[in-house]
């Protein structure tokens, strides 16, 4: 009976525990995106997490694209060749980078690098007294070091995804023409008869999504990290681990939300 | 002198946890004087300035500056009267991603007090007088010594001119000269700008250089205020042991546990 009691009770406190931290991350959410509204803006602020999220993250996210785009056609043509459909063979690989692969993908890649390094940094501003120290000046924290990221999050992703998609199919296409035997142009025309406006744009709407995840759980983690180095390093996992999996169950809802009427 | 303290704080109260850091903490600083605080470590006197500068929420009990009670101040009042102070933090809190100039510039900038080019130039002014050369504003926080550090905070806390400063030790890590050139700046900012001060410090030579008046904090109480000229014969034996650093005495250090 009371062992009975005992895990009633947990359980309670861990639904508990969870509601608590759920709010809290949607407060800090809200605050930091009515900050992003509100001036003062810091411009240099926004375009040097633009340079750390967009453009450092080009090279990882491109040799993701291409390699996952070759892998894709190669699948494929084994697996449809029992059904004698390989022509299907481009749609397959634009619709699923498209729609699926570059978003997520492109999201887990920024996820480890981004996030992390992103729950680093402030989270040492937090553990040396800078946070404290930028409020003493006049500066409000979560519109200096927060807004500006997560802006830049919800800008820099889809941009990378555009070229993820790029690349993506551009690894199909190399593995369909050298190896398959596709002739160029059909490849291609192949890939843009599948290809619709919406297959790009949920894409894109999807990037948008996960970057505003991935910097808020960096800055989330980061800003509220204590204890010194051992107090970053948990946040710096923690801003990984909720970020990769944040990505993979909003993806499930946002495809709900766009494909099934 | 007004009568009206700068600061007054009553009753002021913080438990970290199960853990009472501050045990009702009264403490008056009157108009353009320095206040001394002195105390062991892990007795509150960081988590003390804290709680005045609005960084940390009191559990209970006042903080009163100008007359006007802080912790029940609309938000935009608390942070115009957040913006008069200037604090030096015990571990510099250097912003490191970018140079010294713009970390000492910093507050200028956020307050509008300046355009950039003005504030280049006073923070190159406040770096001179804290012993460092202008080419310093170009290097990185990182690139310094500790003790340059240290005095970078300095310039930065200083340099909007502040009406309150704080200072979290600001000789500690400091060679004995630069520690008096410190000390002498920091009473200059008292006597000849008009500012209030309260300064931490472990060092009793510069306790008695800053201070008008001394306060020591224990266990989260103010145990004893008066002159900081009569620290090291105050006639209280917790002080006496404190600044003499004897072994034996009412203060009991809980080494072990
Ligand atoms: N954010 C915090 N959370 C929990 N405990 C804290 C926090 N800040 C301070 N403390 C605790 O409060 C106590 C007083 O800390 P404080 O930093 O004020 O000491 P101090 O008097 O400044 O010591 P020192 O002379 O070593 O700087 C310490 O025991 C510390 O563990
Ligand atoms: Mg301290």
């Amino acid at each position: 009976m009371n062992t009975l009691l005992n895990a009633v009770a947990a359980l309670g406190r861990g639904a508990l525990s969870a509601c608590e931290a759920t709010g809290r991350v949607t407060l800090f959410a809200v605050l930091g995106l009515s900050h992003i509204l509100r001036p003062p803006f810091y411009g240099r602020a926004f375009g040097r997490a633009m340079l750390e999220i967009g453009y450092l993250s080009l090279p990882v996210v491109a040799l993701t694209a291409v390699f996952t785009g070759m892998v894709l056609a190669l699948q494929s043509s084994t697996g449809l060749s029992r059904f004698a459909v390989e022509s299907a063979i481009p749609s397959l690989v634009v619709l699923s980078i498209t729609r699926e692969l570059g978003p997520v993908l492109g999201g887990l890649m920024v996820a480890g690098r981004v996030g992390a390094a992103m729950a680093a940094e402030i989270g040492t501003m937090r553990v040396t007294d800078q946070i404290d120290a930028l409020t003493t000046l006049s500066t409000n924290p979560l519109k200096y070091l927060v807004a500006p990221r997560l802006l830049a999050g919800i800008i820099a992703l889809p941009l990378l995804v555009v070229v993820a998609d790029i690349l993506g199919v551009m690894g199909g296409f190399i593995i369909g023409v050298a190896k398959l035997g596709f002739n160029p142009y059909i490849y291609l025309q192949n890939t843009f008869n599948a290809l619709y406006a919406e297959d790009v744009i949920s894409g894109l709407v999807k990037a948008s999504v996960f970057g505003f995840v991935i910097t808020l759980m960096g800055c989330y983690h980061g800003y509220h990290s204590r204890g010194g180095a051992q107090g970053v390093g948990a946040a710096t996992t923690a801003a990984v681990v909720t970020s990769s999996v944040l990505i993979l169950a909003l993806d499930y809802v946002l495809t709900e939300l766009f494909f099934t009427k | 002198m007004s009568d009206t303290p700068k600061i007054r704080l009553r009753g002021v109260t913080k438990r970290f946890g199960d853990k009472l850091v501050l045990d009702g903490i009264d403490l008056d600083v009157a108009p353009q004087t320095s206040m001394v605080v002195i105390g062991g470590s892990g007795s509150g006197k960081s988590v003390l300035l804290k709680c005045i500068l609005g960084l940390i929420a009191p559990d209970s009990g006042t903080i009163e500056i100008d007359g006007q009670d802080v912790l029940r101040m609309p938000h935009k009042a608390r942070d115009a009267a957040r913006a008069r102070i200037g604090m030096l933090f015990q571990n510099g809190a250097l912003f490191d991603s970018i140079s010294v100039a713009e970390n000492v510039a910093f507050g200028l900038l956020a307050q509008k007090k300046a355009t950039r080019a003005e504030a280049r130039i006073r923070a190159e002014e406040v770096l001179a007088q804290v012993g460092l050369a202008a080419s310093v504003g170009d290097l990185a926080p990182a690139e310094l010594s500790g003790g340059m550090q240290k005095r970078v905070a300095l310039a930065r806390a200083i340099a909007a001119s502040p009406d309150i400063l704080f200072f979290d030790e600001p000789t500690t890590g400091l060679d004995p000269i630069m520690g008096a050139v410190i000390d002498g700046l920091i009473t200059e900012q008292v006597k000849r700008m008009g500012s209030t001060a309260i300064a931490i410090t472990h060092d009793m030579a510069s306790a008695r250089r800053i201070g008008d008046r001394a306060a020591m904090i224990h266990k989260g109480r103010i145990v004893w205020e008066g002159p900081a000229e009569s620290l090291m014969d105050s006639g209280n034996p917790m002080v006496d042991q404190f600044t003499h650093g004897r072994r034996d005495g009412p203060i009991q250090m809980e080494l072990r546990r």
